[in-house]
């Protein structure tokens, strides 16, 4: 079983309808310039899993991630075809305000990227920036996700400190509790250990197996092992086709191209 | 082991010469200010700071000419520090990479290497004749306002470009608008060099004769200014008259080293102030 297109897609989540699909890609391309980077992506997420997203450097999974929360409108020369939805709703079509959509996409980036601000102000920003100011309920969600984060413990007695005075593992876990202060009803992660050490990074992978009670978790990854720890379903991309999507186990026992093979078992990449 | 031994003579050499010409720079920046406040400090009381200038500016003080040039500080950088930190922000963080760009860049830069003499005949035809403002402190704030502007809209640009762009993603990904980032995101980590152009530029303007020549500065003028339509002495200026057109020159050049010192001193405050400024910012915001 391959989900490559729309219609595979729907035969292999018979049981659910279109609106439980958390997010949607039909027909997607996207040009950087002259340079055709996706070709051609039909893709679905379902909600309340981890999907991770491998393939070598410059296979186009980043820029694929990029997609649902818009981020690539922010290089200057991309040019996007095709629906993007997100609980059905296409995220690209007129009358979109973008700064709306992202509060409801979360996105933890590659390097730790705390704003230079006390650990409270870190996750309280994005709050702010949305026009919440209601200091108790502020207070509240604060602690709420720092504890969804698994960091309060270790930063509870020093809210009011300097984001800096954290470790790297620690500064990348406020980043993701920053993004879930706003409720994200998505959570994109782009290789969010890969600058880490490996006990920060078994912490970042629990964390990505608890939130996906509440939270459906989009994650590009370098790394395989980690690929088949945390995720549910795999997709493979490569030259920016997407190659192969399968659940997670079927792809690393079973995969059915020759590439999403010999990528896998580390033969290129 | 032969080339080893060569290599550090080498460097030692090299070493020697560099340090040998930084101490020979700092050395007479030394001889200058020493020589300014040996000269400078045997005038300085009081009366001298407070005083209107008297007999021919040989005796009194420079009261009028400090205070006119604090209000020219004052006056440009209200006019040239906003506009020039906005035009910044625009061009930094809104305008995209394009020909609009490239030339509003070298214009700003042409602007700066600009002589001052011809800041001060544009000032005095547009401002003071033109707009009708008269010989005036608005006009020579104005004029010296221009001649600030680009070295403030450089060293806010730079300012600006030394954030790092994963902070304003980081922003934006959190469903911030632009504005939002630069208010919360951007301005709080460039502040500290932000200052540190204003104090530049500060200094800059404080120090300026030409411009003021013909838009502000009174010859002698013993009162304080009551509006910005008033006409004002300056210390820049006022050290200018002591020294070439004074009635006695000879009394009155222990005047000019007074004066030469306030205005110094004025510089240092400021740049001292600045430090201040950098530190809190600097503490509040640490990036590492």
């Amino acid at each position: 079983m391959n989900l490559t297109n729309t219609l595979e897609i729907q035969e292999t989540f018979p049981d659910i309808a279109d609106e439980m699909l958390k997010a949607q890609t039909k027909d997607v391309n996207l040009y950087y310039k002259d340079f055709h980077a996706l070709k051609n992506i039909n893709f679905a997420i379902k909600a309340n899993t981890v999907t991770a997203l491998i393939g070598p450097s410059g296979c186009g999974k980043s820029t694929f991630l990029r997609l649902f929360n818009r981020m690539n409108d922010l290089i200057s020369g991309v040019k996007i075809t095709g629906d993007v939805l997100l609980e059905g709703e296409n995220i690209y079509k007129k009358g979109i305000v973008v700064d709306e959509l992202r509060k409801s996409v979360g996105m933890v980036f590659q390097k730790p990227n705390p704003f230079p601000k006390s650990i409270y102000e870190n996750v309280a920003y994005g709050l702010r920036v949305n026009g919440y100011d209601h200091k108790d309920s502020i207070d509240e969600i604060v602690e709420r996700s720092l504890k969804q984060a698994a960091l309060w413990d270790e930063v509870k007695d020093k809210l009011k400190k300097s984001a800096y005075e954290l470790s790297g593992g620690q500064q990348q876990r406020l980043c993701i509790a920053r993004a879930l202060a706003i409720e994200p009803s998505l959570i994109l992660m782009d290789e969010p250990a890969s600058a880490l050490d490996p006990l920060s990074t078994s912490k970042i992978e629990e964390l990505i197996y608890d939130l996906k009670n509440k939270y459906t978790i989009v994650i590009v990854t370098h790394n395989m092992q980690q690929a088949g720890r945390v995720s549910d379903y795999t997709a493979f991309f490569y030259l920016g086709e997407l190659i192969e999507y399968d659940k997670t186990k079927t792809m690393f026992i079973n995969p059915q191209n020759i590439k999403t093979q010999n990528y896998i078992t580390g033969r290129f990449g | 082991m032969m080339s080893f031994i060569h290599k550090r003579i080498k460097q030692k050499i090299a070493f020697s010469i560099f340090g040998l010409i930084s101490m020979i720079v700092v050395g007479i920046l030394f001889v200058i200010l020493g020589f300014i406040i040996f000269r400078g400090i045997s005038v300085i009381n009081w009366g001298f700071l407070t005083k209107m200038p008297e007999e021919g500016m040989t005796k009194g003080g420079i009261f009028p000419a400090i205070v006119g040039t604090l209000c020219l500080i004052a006056g440009s950088m209200i006019f040239a520090f906003p506009i020039g930190v906005l035009s910044a922000i625009y061009l930094n963080e809104y305008l995209k990479e394009n020909w609009l760009k490239k030339f509003m860049r070298s214009m700003t830069n042409n602007l700066a290497g600009i002589p001052s003499i011809v800041f001060g005949l544009f000032g005095m035809a547009l401002f003071v004749n033109k707009l009708k403002f008269g010989d005036s402190i608005l006009a020579g704030s104005l004029t010296l306002g221009l001649l600030a502007l680009p070295v403030i809209i450089r060293t806010t640009e730079e300012a600006l470009k030394s954030v790092p762009d994963h902070l304003r993603i980081g922003s934006y990904a959190l469903g911030a608008t632009k504005l939002q980032t630069i208010r919360r995101v951007v301005l709080p980590i460039a502040a500290p060099n932000i200052i540190t152009g204003l104090i530049l530029s500060i200094s800059r303007v404080s120090g300026e004769t030409a411009p003021i020549l013909f838009t502000v500065a009174a010859y002698f003028l013993p009162k304080l200014p009551h509006s910005m339509f008033d006409q004002a002495m300056a210390l820049p200026y006022h050290l200018y008259v002591l020294t070439t057109s004074g009635t006695n020159m000879e009394a009155s050049r222990p005047m000019a080293y007074g004066t030469a010192f306030v205005l110094i001193m004025i510089v240092l405050i400021a740049n001292l102030l600045a430090n201040v400024f950098r530190r809190y910012f600097g503490k509040k915001n640490k990036m590492n």
